[in-house]
C-alpha cells in the first residue's frame, strides 16, 4: 500500500488545493496517470501516480486545501477499496510523516524493498531508490482524447516519431476498447455525431428526472464523457449558419395506416412507431434531394452514398444518435426491428462507434412528450435535421366545410451553407406529400 | 470588380487617398520625377504637384523626422523606402519617435503616417538589398504592420493605414508587383490586425503572408489531388497578429506549418508557434514545423539564392513529414 503524499510543486509552495480528482476510487493506476489537478500558489499542475495499483482511497474532497506531505490518497493491491472516502478533513488527521524521506518535498513512496533512505535527502520528486516514470511520447491532442476516454496512455503503442502517440493510436484504441466490452462509462469518441439536436432528445424514453437535492443546497453533478463531448459538439454546431423550414403533415392518414398495420401484424411481432414511419419517409424523400443527403465538407459539400438516417436517443447520462444505415433500401418492418435494437442498446451504453457514426441526417421526435413544434440543431457535418412534434387535432376547412384532421408539424434545421431555401422545401414538400399517402412509404 | 496588379492596386490607392483627402502627401526618394523606382507612384506628381509628392535627398533619417513632424501638425504622410533594407537608416526615428510619441506624450499626439516600403528576396539584388526584416518592425509595441499578399488586399490595407491614426508599416513585396488578381471597386477598408483564410481545409493548416500565401496555396491545390485538404491562413498583419483566427484553424485541422521568408530564428514563424502552443496545445497531433529562409546573408547567385528561400518544394516536404508523423491517411 502506497499512500499519495500532496506534492511541493513549486519552490513557494506550502500547501495545494486538489482542485479536480481525475481517477475515481477503484481505478487501476498505471505510472504517469494523472491522478489529480493540484492547484499550487502559481499554477495548476498535473499529480502524476509513480506507483501501479488499485486507487483505493481519496482521502481529501475537491476544493480541499492541505499542506505539502500529507496524505491525499491511498493506491494499493484493490484490497482496500471499501474503505470510506472523501470525506472533509480527513486529511489533517493523517499526520505529517515521520520518516525525512517522506518528508515535504518528496513524493517518492516508500521503496518497499529498497535500501533504507537517506537522512535528510531532498529528493526531488523521485528517491534514488524509485525507478524513475517512464516517460511516454504523446501528442497533446492524444493525451487529450485519451483524458476524455479514460484510456492509459501507458498501454497504448505510439506509431509516431520516436515512438510517439498520435490521434491514430488512440482513437485505434477507443475504437478497440469500444468494440468488446471496454469501458462501460465511456461514449463516442470525439468527432462522432454523439451529440445531436440539444433541443432533441427524441424517441423511446423520456428522461429520467433526478429528486430534488435535500436541505435547497446545490448539488454540482460532473459530466460524463458523452455529456462533455455532445456539449463540445453542439457548440460547433452553434456556428452553423442556419434557418428553419416548417411543414404541416396531414397525419390522418398516416395514422390511420400506422394502427391498421399495427393491428394486422400484431401476430407477427411487428409494432411500427411513428419515428419508424418518419425514417423511411425521409429515407425516400432523401433519395429524391440527393442535395440534402450532403455534409458540409469545410471547402466543399460532400453529396453522400448512402442514405443513412439517425435518430436521436435521450440517454439518462446524456443523448446519443444510432443510424439507421441505407434506411432506403430497408423495409418499414426491418427499420422498426433495427431501431427499437439500437435504441436498447444506446441505452445501455453498448453502441459501437459504426452505429452511431457516418449519420447523413437526423431525425428527432419529440411528439410522444406532447411537444407541439421545436426546433433541432444540426448534428455536424450533416445539412439537415428534422424536428417532430406530436399529432394535435385542429380545425380545417375543406370544400368550404369546418372539419378536423390530425396535424404533425415537422420543423426542418438547415445548414444554409450546403441548402438554399428552396431545396430545403422542395424537399419538406415532398416528404410531406410520401407521409400524406403512407403507401408511397411502403413502396 | 477587375483584375488588376499588385502595382496598379498600390497605384490606385495612393491617388484615390490623395484626391479624398488632401493631407495626404508622398515623401521619399525618387518618387516625384523619376516616378518611385517601382513606379508605384507614377504620374502623381504631375497630378497633384510638388507639395504633395516630394522628392527627398539620400537622407531617410531626414524624411522620415519630417513625416513624423508632418504627422504631429495634422498631415498624413505616406513615406517610401526605396527598399526595407534602407529603412535601417531610419530606425531611430521609426522605432523611437513614431511608435512612442503618442505613449510618452500622454496622448497628445498622434501619428497618422505610412511607411510603405518593398522587400524580399528572389531578385538577384544581393545580400543588403534582398532582406525580410518585417520582424524587426512587427516586434515594437506602437507599430503596426502591414504585408498584403494580393492586390485586393494592398488596397484594402493600404487604405486603412492612410487613414489610421498610428504609424503603420506596408510591407510590399518585389515578387508581388506584378501578379495579378480581382479588385473590388470603391472603397476597400480592412480591419488591421485580421487574419484571412483564403483556402479552407480540415487536415493541416499552413499560416504563412505576403509572397508565402502564393506558394501556400498552389501546394495546397496540389495536395487536394491527393485528398489531403490544407487550410491557408494568410496573417496580412504581423502586428497586431491575429493569433485567434490561426489558433482555430489549428484546433481544427491538429497539424501547423508556417511557411515565412525571413530567417528562421527568432522569425514570424518563432511568433506563430509559440502562440499555436499557447492557444491550442491540447489540439495538437505533431510539433509546429517552420519552413523559412535559409540563415545566411542571401547569395547574389540565381541557383544559390533561389535554394536558400522557401519554395513549394521545401514546403511540400515539411507538410509531408508532418503527415507521415501523425499517420495521416494510415
Amino acid at each position: 500500500m502506497t499512500d499519495v503524499m500532496m506534492p511541493r510543486l513549486s519552490d513557494t509552495m506550502e500547501e495545494g488545493v486538489v482542485s479536480r480528482w481525475l481517477m475515481k476510487v477503484g481505478d487501476r493506476v498505471h505510472k504517469g496517470d494523472v491522478l489529480a489537478e493540484i492547484d499550487t500558489d502559481k499554477t495548476t499542475m498535473d499529480l502524476e501516480a509513480y506507483e501501479e495499483g488499485v486507487l483505493e482511497q481519496l482521502l481529501v474532497p475537491e476544493g480541499e486545501t492541505v499542506k505539502i506531505g500529507l496524505r491525499i490518497a491511498v493506491i494499493g493491491d484493490g484490497s482496500g477499496t471499501a474503505a470510506p472516502a472523501a470525506e472533509p478533513g480527513t486529511a489533517p488527521a493523517a499526520e505529517p510523516r515521520p520518516s525525512p524521506a517522506e518528508a515535504p518535498g518528496s513524493l517518492a513512496p516508500p521503496a518497499p524493498a529498497g535500501p533504507p533512505p537517506v537522512p535528510g535527502a531532498g529528493v526531488p520528486r523521485s528517491g534514488p531508490e524509485s525507478e524513475p516514470p517512464e516517460r511516454v511520447l504523446r501528442s497533446p491532442l492524444a493525451r487529450r482524447i485519451a483524458r476524455e476516454h479514460h484510456l492509459d496512455l501507458a498501454a497504448i503503442k505510439g506509431t509516431g516519431p520516436g515512438g510517439r502517440i498520435v490521434r491514430a493510436d488512440v482513437e485505434d484504441a477507443v475504437h478497440a476498447a469500444e468494440g468488446t466490452e471496454g469501458h462501460p462509462a465511456e461514449q463516442p469518441p470525439s468527432g462522432a455525431p454523439a451529440a445531436a439536436a440539444a433541443s432533441a432528445p427524441a424517441a423511446v424514453t423520456a428522461p429520467a428526472t433526478a429528486p430534488m437535492p435535500a436541505g435547497g443546497t446545490d448539488v454540482e453533478l460532473p459530466l460524463n464523457a458523452n455529456q462533455r463531448i455532445t456539449a463540445e459538439r453542439l457548440s460547433e454546431s452553434a456556428a452553423v449558419p442556419t434557418f428553419c423550414l416548417t411543414a404541416v403533415v396531414d397525419a390522418d392518414r398516416l395514422l390511420a395506416f400506422r394502427a391498421e398495420i399495427n393491428q394486422r401484424l400484431a401476430g407477427a411481432g411487428v409494432k411500427l412507431s411513428v419515428t419508424d414511419l418518419l425514417v423511411r419517409a425521409s429515407a425516400v424523400a432523401l433519395r429524391l434531394h440527393p442535395e440534402v443527403n450532403s455534409s458540409w465538407g469545410g471547402n466543399k459539400i460532400i453529396r453522400r452514398g448512402g442514405v443513412h438516417v439517425g435518430i436521436a436517443v435521450a440517454l439518462e447520462t446524456g443523448l446519443i444518435v444510432p443510424v439507421i444505415r441505407d434506411a432506403d433500401r430497408k423495409s418499414v418492418g426491418q427499420i422498426a426491428a433495427e431501431a427499437k435494437e439500437l435504441a436498447t442498446r444506446a441505452r445501455e451504453g453498448k453502441l459501437a462507434p459504426a452505429e452511431f457514426k457516418g449519420g447523413t441526417f437526423t431525425i428527432s421526435n419529440l411528439g410522444m412528450f406532447g411537444i407541439d413544434n421545436f426546433t433541432a440543431i444540426i448534428n455536424p457535418p450533416e445539412a439537415a435535421i428534422l424536428a417532430v412534434g406530436s399529432a394535435v387535432q385542429e380545425a380545417v376547412v375543406r370544400d368550404g366545410q369546418l372539419g378536423t384532421r390530425s396535424a404533425i408539424k415537422l420543423t426542418m434545421t438547415v445548414d444554409h451553407r450546403v441548402l438554399n431555401g428552396a431545396s430545403g422545401a422542395a424537399f419538406l414538400r415532398d416528404l410531406t406529400s410520401i407521409l400524406e399517402e403512407p403507401l408511397r412509404i411502403v413502396v | 470588380m477587375a483584375e488588376i496588379s499588385y502595382r496598379q492596386a498600390l497605384h490606385d490607392t495612393l491617388r484615390s487617398e490623395m484626391q479624398r483627402d488632401e493631407n495626404v502627401f508622398l515623401i521619399g526618394e525618387e518618387i516625384g520625377i523619376f516616378e518611385g523606382s517601382y513606379k508605384i507612384t507614377a504620374g502623381l506628381l504631375a497630378e497633384f504637384g510638388p507639395m504633395r509628392v516630394r522628392d527627398t535627398p539620400i537622407a531617410e533619417e531626414g524624411f522620415a523626422g519630417v513625416a513624423i513632424g508632418a504627422a504631429m501638425l495634422g498631415l498624413r504622410p505616406v513615406v517610401e523606402f526605396m527598399t526595407i533594407n534602407f529603412s535601417l537608416l531610419a530606425l531611430d526615428q521609426i522605432v523611437n519617435h513614431a511608435a512612442k510619441i503618442h505613449a510618452m506624450f500622454g496622448g497628445q499626439s498622434s501619428i497618422p503616417m505610412v511607411i510603405r516600403t518593398p522587400g524580399g528576396g528572389g531578385q538577384q539584388l544581393a545580400a543588403t538589398h534582398s532582406q525580410n526584416l518585417e520582424v524587426w518592425y512587427a516586434h515594437v509595441p506602437g507599430l503596426k504592420v502591414v504585408a498584403p499578399s494580393n492586390p485586393a488586399d494592398a488596397k484594402s490595407l493600404l487604405t486603412a493605414a492612410i487613414r489610421d491614426d498610428d504609424p503603420v508599416l506596408v510591407l510590399e513585396n518585389l515578387s508581388l508587383y506584378n501578379t495579378k488578381g480581382e479588385v473590388p471597386d470603391g472603397e476597400q477598408l480592412a480591419e488591421i490586425g485580421t487574419a484571412a483564410v483564403p483556402r479552407e481545409g480540415n487536415d493541416l493548416t499552413v499560416i504563412t503572408y505576403s509572397r508565402g500565401v502564393r506558394i501556400a496555396l498552389e501546394v495546397a491545390a496540389e495536395f487536394a489531388k491527393d485528398g489531403v485538404s490544407i487550410e491557408v491562413v494568410d496573417l496580412r498583419s504581423l502586428r497586431p497578429l491575429d493569433r485567434r483566427t490561426f489558433c482555430e484553424s489549428v484546433r481544427k485541422t491538429s497539424r501547423a506549418v508556417v511557411l515565412e521568408d525571413d530567417w528562421l530564428s527568432y522569425g514570424i514563424g518563432a511568433e506563430v508557434a509559440a502562440s499555436v502552443q499557447e492557444g491550442a496545445f491540447d489540439y495538437l497531433d505533431a510539433p509546429v514545423r517552420r519552413v523559412a529562409a535559409a540563415e545566411i546573408p542571401l547569395p547574389y547567385s540565381k541557383p544559390l539564392e533561389l535554394a536558400s528561400l522557401p519554395d513549394g518544394a521545401a514546403l511540400s516536404k515539411v507538410i509531408r513529414e508532418v503527415l507521415d508523423a501523425t499517420r495521416f491517411g494510415r
